[in-house]
């Protein structure tokens, strides 16, 4: 549709103003943040250009580097686990069933309430004294572990939470796919003698590939941004064994009052994601141009 | 193709299963919310107690949480008008509208979707205190619409193309004028995809949790910073931090109960049928 200038300025110009300000603009301004020293709580005319010293400071941190370690084997096992378990289960239950719409809806509840208090929710079952997961694991005469004081099990902690909360959504994703697949095609398949494995791996997943490859995507750029629920569960300890790039970004910037080296910390998680939603949209743009 | 009785049980066990996994944790919210103290640090696996309300009674009064569950309220509730208002106009523009720019403008809509919200905290403290809006709840709201637009402007689009064109041509020839024809006979047929995107709106307003423990203090905090302050190194006081839980939780999860079917297709629009 072809309309005058003013009209298209009526329809998008609220949100285009709103986005570039309270959102391309802040983005605009970490970078360049990312060039000054700021002591919050003074004027902003007192900051002092440092050029790259933060990026030096940020680089040169430890910190930095085992907090981008841990927030790649965050992502990697979260998303691995999720993707395979999401898949397989279902691959295992896409037989439509009568009910299925009480059990779907049960299955979106971890996503839908708050990150806060799913991290509540984990920190209170993973505590060591009266924690429901120790006690469980008592009736079966395994002896109560300090989950959240151990760094390797803080770490598995945190896993088990993000896999509790994000697995429904491939298995919903998956289950939508599935239900478009057409039963010609597993029908000709099965009787041009495919077995179990051959069906399954060869024709079905395949055909279903495109929403593997959006669902992948989009799980890790979200395992990125994860934030909230580790703040809750560990606030990135013990140590620092569960600090995620996110978090890490957090506690510079406001316990450690560096907003410059955040900032430039920050560049450093933009570059990631940018580049993860990138791919993603050469996968699938929705908003393609011939739609 | 029929299946044997004893494949649809295997069936329905492994649903039930998955279902109790989803639902335990989300339980012992609520289940702790109800319990005195006493009981949660002595007794963790006695389900059958007492229950009680002193909990929500000493966070409502005590902890002044009325005050920010009206907060939590009043962000969630404006920034998702505002942000369906706005959203709705954007996407038609974007989806019937052909202009200069149009492309670059969908992909940076796209793009500004997957911003950590802890790498827009940091500018977002110091332009906002440049702006005079840190502190208000009016600040936070802006930003709420600011980053809920994105969503809602790619979830609607889809919504868009799905109402005929054909519709708004007839009615434009039969004399109505652009808004006339987008009030009268678009927003009608949207009203789905308005469901639809209301709740994911809401949902991230009322449960985000970085930027308000930023940019508030203790007259303007929302329910979820107020619930992280009363974790403390020198222990938690579990049964009020779940009475704020539960608080936090309830509207999302009745809005699930609602729309599961609206949230599903919205969760799955575009990855599947695009």
């Amino acid at each position: 549709m072809r309309v005058s200038r003013w009209t298209t300025a009526i329809y998008l110009g609220p949100a285009v103003l709103v986005m570039a300000a309270a959102c391309l603009y802040p983005v605009l301004t970490a970078f360049q943040l990312a060039g000054f020293k700021w002591e919050m709580g003074t004027p902003w005319d007192s900051a002092q250009w440092v050029g790259l010293d933060n990026f030096a400071a940020a680089f040169g941190n430890e910190q930095v580097w085992s907090s981008l370690w841990t927030t790649l084997l965050f992502a990697g096992v979260c998303v691995a686990a999720e993707m395979v378990l999401g898949i397989a289960l279902a691959l295992a239950l896409e037989h439509p069933v009568r009910g299925m719409a009480i059990f779907r809806t049960i299955f979106i509840l971890p996503m839908m309430i708050a990150p806060i208090a799913v991290g509540l929710a984990w920190r209170y079952m993973f505590d060591a004294q009266f924690g429901l997961i120790n006690a469980v694991l008592g009736l079966f005469n395994i002896k109560a572990m300090t989950w959240l004081a151990d760094p390797t099990l803080a770490f598995v902690a945190i896993v088990i939470a993000d896999i509790w909360q994000w697995t429904p959504f491939v298995f919903i994703m998956m289950l939508a796919a599935l239900a478009s697949v057409d039963g010609a095609v597993m029908e000709a398949a099965r009787i041009d003698g495919a077995n179990w494995w051959q069906q399954i791996f060869l024709v079905k997943l395949p055909m279903v590939m495109h929403v593997i490859a959006i669902t992948l995507m989009m799980r890790l750029i979200d395992a990125f941004r994860v934030l909230e629920v580790v703040y809750v569960l560990t606030f990135g300890g013990p140590g620092n064994s569960t600090e995620i790039l996110a978090l890490h970004i957090y506690k510079t910037a406001f316990v450690g009052q560096q907003m410059g080296v955040a900032a430039a910390v920050s560049v450093l998680l933009l570059v990631v994601v940018a580049g993860l939603s990138w791919a993603a949209l050469r996968l699938s743009n929705p908003m393609k141009d011939d739609a | 193709m029929k299946r044997a009785l004893s494949v649809v049980v295997v069936h329905y066990f492994m649903l039930t299963v998955l279902a109790l996994m989803c639902l335990a944790p989300i339980a012992v919210i609520f289940a702790t919310s109800l319990r005195q103290q006493v009981q949660i640090f002595s007794e963790p696996l006695n389900f059958l107690f007492t229950p009680t309300l002193e909990n929500y009674r000493a966070v409502l009064q005590e902890d002044k949480l009325d005050v920010y569950l009206k907060n939590s309220l009043i962000v969630g509730v404006i920034s998702t008008l505002i942000t369906l208002v706005i959203g709705c106009m954007a996407a038609y523009g974007l989806a019937r509208f052909r202009f200069f720019g149009r492309t670059t403008l969908a992909y940076t809509t796209l793009l500004l979707r997957t911003v950590p919200l802890a790498v827009l905290a940091i500018p977002v403290f110091v332009i906002w205190n440049q702006w005079n809006l840190v502190n208000s709840l009016w600040g936070l709201i802006l930003l709420y619409v600011a980053v809920n637009l994105p969503f809602t402007i790619w979830l609607l689009y889809g919504f868009v193309l799905q109402v005929p064109v054909e519709l708004e041509e007839a009615a434009a020839i039969d004399g109505c004028g652009p808004l006339r024809v987008f009030t009268s006979v678009f927003l009608p047929l949207m009203a789905p995809g308005l469901a639809a995107a209301s709740i994911f709106t809401f949902r991230i307003a009322w449960n985000e949790f970085i930027l308000a423990l930023v940019l508030t203090d203790r007259h303007t905090r929302t329910l979820p910073v107020a619930a992280s302050l009363f974790i403390t190194d020198m222990g938690v006081d579990w049964g009020k931090v779940m009475a704020m839980g539960s608080l936090i939780a309830i509207p999302p999860l009745i809005f699930t109960f609602v729309a599961a079917r609206q949230i599903i297709g919205g969760l799955t629009a575009g990855a599947v049928k695009g």
